[in-house]
């Protein structure tokens, strides 16, 4: 008898597993499906260049505060931590050299991405969601327009264009922000400072970078866009999508991040 | 004997383990206006947006003007939507844009041009529903639940649509301003001979602007005559929901 219930639990065990895992496949193949239809469908006319623009405004050029200030601080914060670190072993000349490979290489990317996550997912996945319980985004549709040329592809091209612009910008500062710390408070030489950090960098870094970027930004905006889109039950359900749009942004930008490094490096 | 302009057959829907629409036969005749009543869940909207494309459906056929547009794809459906005009519940209107964008938003599918032509043209529809152009340049969110929805039945016409379909048109309104969107619909109906069908559960306004009316219950349409028989139709669902008793066969 317990042998039964044993093995009767087992099974169960074994069919929840599978259960979530055929709901999760089955959240990748929508979410393939609608990244596929928006990426075809909005690359055939009609064009929305005025629907472009407002999103590459509201992706990139607003979301640069919020960056810049991440950037500077990290950068900042970097370099005072190598330094402390470094000065157990003698080894404080490598400061300019971590901060450098570090923030292009990973913390540029990662965290300019999880800011503007956290800003662009969300509010994508909010006014999408909310279009969707008004019945807005059916409206267009009866309106002989595509939602998907309309919406959809725009957010994905925007954010696909501005995270690259912004990850370069957000390096820079970051180097800079280290730069500062070293110089004013570490007393590293500023010319012997800047040599170091350019004899570092290399353009293999800064592709990665920005490789890293367009993969960030397009599952920003993707996971906004799909989250909104699907969104059903008033606002419980643009709630519970916007939630969903930023915390899989967040998975989908550090597992991306570990592959482009690991096939980068590995 | 014509082409009805909409012939709905079979038509199934499920949702999970809810089956929404379970059979639905429904001809609707070019200029008529079309009512169909029921209780809220059984499946008017849903026929609607089956029709719309919005929604596609398990099993059945929709016809309209005899085109079978089940199945089309995604470029057949854009062509055969153009024909509809669609007044939501909600009004719908698209709260970032003026009101005079949201009018004319399917002749520029979206896009910001001939601003002095479409504006012209907002301004017409907008005649036609009643209002002046003062309101053009007003967002969505500065005009009370009324002129809403006038403003989305002047987008909804704009395009001209043949066939336009209104879900519970007169939902949210005071009696007053709920007879205003009646006239309105009807002066559509007779002047531009725009084939209507309406969702509602409103009597007053069913028994105004049908033509013809047809109960939908428990996802199959269990009645359909002409309005004049709505209230003697010696079906005792339909006299149950018209009367709006609580005892009845509808549970």
């Amino acid at each position: 008898m317990t042998g039964k219930r044993l093995a009767e639990a087992i099974i169960s065990f074994f069919a929840a597993i599978g259960r979530i895992a055929i709901r999760s496949l089955a959240t990748v193949g929508r979410a393939t499906l609608f990244a596929i239809n928006a990426i075809r469908r909005g690359l055939t006319p009609p064009y929305y260049p005025h629907k472009w623009l407002e999103q590459l405004a509201h992706i990139g050029w607003f979301s640069l505060p919020v960056v810049g200030l991440t950037a500077i601080f990290t950068g900042a914060a970097l370099a005072q931590q190598t330094f402390t670190a470094g000065s157990r072993f003698n080894a404080t000349s490598t400061v300019p050299a971590i901060v450098v490979l570090g923030i292009v290489r990973e913390l540029g990317p990662v965290l300019v991405g999880l800011m503007v996550a956290g800003r662009v997912s969300s509010a994508m996945a909010a006014e999408l969601g909310t279009m969707r319980v008004t019945e807005q985004l059916d409206a267009i549709t009866t309106l002989r327009t595509d939602p998907f040329r309309y919406l959809i592809a725009p957010r994905l091209f925007a954010s696909v264009i501005a995270l690259p612009l912004m990850v370069m910008i957000a390096n820079a500062i970051g180097i800079f922000g280290g730069y500062l710390i070293a110089v004013y408070k570490l007393d590293f030489n500023a010319v012997g400072y800047l040599k170091v950090t350019r004899e570092f960098l290399e353009a293999s870094d800064f592709m990665m970078a920005l490789v890293k970027a367009a993969v960030f930004g397009f599952f920003i905006a993707l996971m906004g866009c799909y989250h909104g889109f699907r969104a059903n039950g008033g606002a419980a359900g643009v709630g519970e999508g916007t939630r969903n749009a930023v915390v899989s942004a967040f998975i989908l930008i550090l597992l991306s991040n570990l592959l482009i490094t690991v096939m980068a490096f590995g | 004997m014509a082409t009805p302009k909409i012939q709905i057959s079979g038509l199934a829907k499920t949702f999970g383990a809810n089956r929404v629409l379970d059979g639905v036969d429904l001809a609707v005749e070019a200029g008529e206006s079309m009512t169909i009543i029921g209780q809220s869940g059984s499946g008017k909207s849903v026929t609607l947006k089956c029709i719309l494309g919005l929604v596609r459906p398990d099993a059945g056929s929709i016809r309209i003007d005899g085109e079978e547009i089940v199945g089309l794809g995604e470029r057949d459906l854009a062509r055969v939507r153009a024909k509809f005009g669609m007044l939501f519940q909600g009004s719908a209107l698209f709260d970032s844009l003026p009101v005079w964008r949201n009018v004319t938003f399917a002749l520029t599918q979206g896009r910001a041009r001939d601003t002095a032509r479409m504006r012209a043209i907002a301004q017409e529809n907008l005649e036609r529903v009643g209002l002046g152009p003062e309101v053009l340049n007003l967002r969505p969110s500065e005009l009370s639940g009324g002129m809403q929805k006038r403003v989305a039945l002047a987008r909804a016409i704009a395009p001209r649509p043949e066939i336009i379909f209104f879900d519970e048109p007169t939902t949210g309104l005071d009696p007053i301003r709920a007879d205003v969107i009646n006239d309105l619909i009807m002066s559509l109906v007779d002047d531009l001979g725009i084939t209507a069908l309406t969702i509602t559960h409103d009597m007053a306004s069913a028994r105004k602007i049908a033509h013809r009316v047809a109960m939908l219950y428990q996802g199959k349409i269990i009645w359909h005559g002409p309005r004049d028989r709505l209230y003697d139709s010696g079906n005792p669902y339909v006299d149950q929901f018209v009367q709006g008793n609580a005892e009845g066969p509808i549970r």
